[in-house]
C-alpha cells in the first residue's frame, strides 16, 4: 500500500510538469485558437537562454529577469512577425506559422548558445524530503513538490488574471471572435502581444523546471509531446483542465507502469497517455474541462 | 437625385466622400460611395445581397484590412476628422462602435461578460463602466435575467440585445448597426427598432443601419441611401423614398396599380438599374 501511495503521489507530481508545459498551450489557445506547435521549442529556448546568461556569470537571479525580458520580447517579436500578417486567415495557416516559428527557435537557440548538452541546477535537490520519509515511510522529491508549488502558484495567477481581469476577459473575447472584439474596440494586436509574452514567461518556468531534472539539451524541445495528452484529456482552453489533466495522466502513467507494465513486459508509460487521451476523446471531443463546442441550428 | 447627398438636418457627425473599396487588390466592391449621416440621426442603408452595404460599414470602422480589403480612395471624416487610417480601435475610441452582422456574440463568455467586454476601450473606469452597465440593463431588461448564462446559449433576439448592449458599453456617440432583424421574429424585430428609436431619443446616439427589410428600416430612420452594385443609386428622406415609385415596387413589393396577375410577374420582377 505504501508502494503505491509511493507511485501515486510520484505521479502527480510529476504530472503537475506536464501540466506547466500544456499551460503555455492554453494560453494561446484560448487567445488566439492557434494550437502553438512552437510551444515545446519555447520552453528549450527559455532554458537555453537562462544556462546560456548564468555562464556568462550571471547569477541566479540575474538571469532570472534577463530570460524573462528575452522571453517577453521574444513573445512580442513573434506577434508582430507572425501572427499580425495572419490576422484573420483560416487557422491551419497559423497553426503551419508556428511549426516553421518551432524550426525557427530552434536552430536560433542553438546558434546564440551552442549545441552542447548542459546541466541546470536550480538549487533545489531532488531527492527525498527528510520528515516526510520518517513519518510517513514515503520517498517524495523535494524537487517535485517544489515544482508542484510553483506550478500551483501559477496557475492560481493565470487562472484569476483570465477570469477576473479586463485584459483576461478580452483575452477570452478575442478567442471567441477575432471580428468582433475588433469591432468593439479590443486592440487585436495588442492582446496577442500580451498572450505570446505570458506564454513565453510560462515556456521560462517549465524551462527550468524540465532543465533542471533532464538537462538543458535539443531533447528539451519533446517535453510537449508530454503536453499533448494532458491537453486532449483536460481540454485545449481550459487552465484548470492543464492541471487536472496533468495530475491524471502523470499518476496513470505511473501506475500502469508499474501494475500493469509487467503483465505487456513493461515501457508502457511512453505510451499509455495516448491511449487514455485517445478514450476520453471517444466520450467527451473537447476533453474533460474544454468549452463545450457551442452550436446553434 | 442629388449628386451630392445632403441630408436635412443639422449637423453632419459622420460624413462618408466617395469612397471606393478593394477586397484582395483586384474587386473592386464600392465604386464611389457618399453618405452622411447628422448628429442624432438615424440613416438607412438600404440595399440587396452583395450590394456593398455591410462593406460600407465596415470600412467606417476600419475593419477592411483584416479581411484583406482596403480604402483606396475617397474620405471617411466623423466630428469632422478623417478617421479612414484610424485603428478600429481609435475609432472606437472616438465614438464610432459596430454592431456586426450575425451578431457575433463571444458565445463563450456570459452575457454580462460580453457587455464588460464592450467597455474594454474605456479602460479602468470601474464605477462609471458599472453605471453604463445598469442602464444598458434598462434598456434590455431581459440581458438582466440572462446575464450569467453564455451568450451561445441565448436566443437570437438576446443576441442581437446583447450585440447592441456591448457596442453602447463603450460610450458611443454613433453606431453602426448591420442587418438587426437577420434571422429575427418580426415581433423581435419591431421590439429591437423600439430600441433603436428610444435610444436615438434618449441617449443621442446616432444611427447609421445597414437593411434589406427596406420597409422596417424606412419606418424608423430619417433618412435613406440605396446601394446597388457597390454604389448609391439614390437617396432621399425616409418618408418620399417609401412614397417612390421604383423603391415600392423594387424593394417592398407593392406595385401602384392593382394586384398584378402571375403572368406578367416575370417581366415585373425584371430589376431596372438607376445607374448603368
Amino acid at each position: 500500500m505504501q508502494f503505491f501511495f509511493e507511485v501515486l503521489i510520484g505521479g502527480l507530481l510529476s504530472g503537475v510538469m506536464y501540466s506547466l508545459v500544456a499551460l503555455g498551450f492554453v494560453l494561446i489557445y484560448k487567445a488566439s485558437g492557434v494550437f502553438n506547435f512552437a510551444q515545446g521549442t519555447m520552453v528549450f529556448f527559455a532554458a537555453l537562454t537562462f544556462v546560456g546568461l548564468t555562464e556568462h556569470g550571471l547569477s541566479f537571479w540575474m538571469a532570472l529577469p534577463a530570460t524573462l525580458v528575452v522571453m517577453v520580447l521574444l513573445g512580442l517579436a513573434i506577434e508582430r512577425a507572425v501572427l499580425r500578417p495572419l490576422v484573420n486567415q483560416p487557422q491551419i495557416s497559423l497553426f503551419m506559422a508556428t511549426i516553421g516559428l518551432s524550426f525557427l527557435l530552434e536552430g536560433l537557440a542553438q546558434i546564440v548558445w551552442g549545441t552542447s548538452v548542459r546541466g541546470l541546477d536550480i538549487g533545489v535537490a531532488d531527492e527525498p524530503i527528510g520528515w516526510i520519509a520518517d513519518r510517513f515511510g514515503l520517498n517524495i522529491s523535494k524537487f517535485d513538490l517544489v515544482a508542484a508549488l510553483i506550478a500551483a502558484v501559477l496557475v492560481a495567477a493565470l487562472a484569476f488574471f483570465f477570469s477576473r481581469t479586463r485584459i483576461g476577459r478580452a483575452l477570452r473575447a478575442v478567442a471567441d471572435d477575432h471580428q468582433a472584439a475588433l469591432a468593439v474596440g479590443i486592440p487585436l494586436q495588442q492582446i496577442w502581444g500580451i498572450v505570446w509574452a505570458v506564454a513565453g514567461a510560462v515556456a521560462l518556468v517549465a524551462g527550468l523546471l524540465w532543465g533542471a531534472r533532464n538537462g538543458v539539451q535539443f531533447a528539451l524541445t519533446f517535453v510537449a509531446l508530454k503536453a499533448l495528452p494532458v491537453l486532449m484529456l483536460g481540454g485545449l482552453e481550459s487552465v484548470p483542465g492543464a492541471i487536472v489533466g496533468g495530475l491524471i495522466i502523470g499518476a496513470s502513467e505511473k501506475l500502469a507502469e508499474v501494475y500493469l507494465g509487467p503483465m505487456v513486459g513493461g515501457g508502457i508509460e511512453g505510451w499509455f497517455p495516448y491511449v487514455l487521451a485517445l478514450v476520453v476523446l471517444l466520450f467527451r471531443p473537447e476533453g474533460l474541462f474544454g468549452e463545450k463546442i457551442i452550436r446553434r441550428v | 437625385m442629388q449628386a451630392q447627398p445632403a441630408p436635412a438636418s443639422a449637423h453632419v457627425a459622420l460624413d462618408v466622400n466617395n469612397i471606393e473599396v478593394i477586397y484582395d487588390h483586384v474587386i473592386l466592391v464600392l465604386k464611389g460611395v457618399s453618405l452622411s449621416v447628422p448628429q442624432g440621426g438615424i440613416v438607412a442603408l438600404l440595399g440587396a445581397n452583395g450590394a456593398g452595404k455591410s462593406t460600407t460599414l465596415k470600412a467606417i470602422s476600419n475593419l477592411l484590412r483584416a479581411e484583406r480589403g482596403d480604402v483606396t480612395k475617397g474620405t471617411i471624416e466623423f466630428a469632422g476628422r478623417r478617421i479612414d487610417r484610424l485603428t478600429p480601435n481609435a475609432v472606437v475610441r472616438l465614438g464610432v462602435c459596430q454592431v456586426m452582422e450575425g451578431r457575433h456574440c463571444f458565445a463563450h463568455l456570459s452575457v454580462e461578460e460580453n457587455l464588460l467586454a464592450g467597455a474594454f476601450t474605456r479602460g479602468r473606469a470601474k464605477r462609471e463602466i458599472a453605471e453604463t452597465l445598469e442602464r444598458v440593463y434598462a434598456y434590455f431588461p431581459r440581458l438582466k435575467v440572462r446575464r450569467r448564462s453564455l451568450a451561445g446559449y441565448t436566443s437570437g433576439g438576446e443576441q442581437q440585445m446583447t450585440a447592441i448592449g456591448r457596442a453602447l458599453m463603450a460610450k458611443p456617440s454613433m453606431i453602426l448597426l448591420d442587418e438587426p432583424s437577420m434571422g429575427l421574429a418580426p415581433q423581435i424585430v419591431e421590439e429591437i427598432f423600439e430600441i433603436v428609436r428610444d435610444l436615438n431619443a434618449r441617449e443621442r446616439v446616432s444611427f447609421l443601419l445597414a437593411e434589406q427589410n427596406t420597409t422596417i428600416a424606412l419606418r424608423y430612420a430619417s433618412y435613406g441611401y440605396i446601394l446597388e452594385n457597390g454604389r448609391v443609386v439614390m437617396d432621399g428622406a425616409a418618408a418620399a423614398l417609401a412614397a417612390n415609385e421604383d423603391v415600392k415596387e423594387f424593394y417592398l413589393g407593392l406595385s401602384s396599380g392593382a394586384r398584378k396577375s402571375f403572368r406578367d410577374i416575370k417581366h415585373y420582377r425584371r430589376r431596372k438599374r438607376w445607374l448603368a
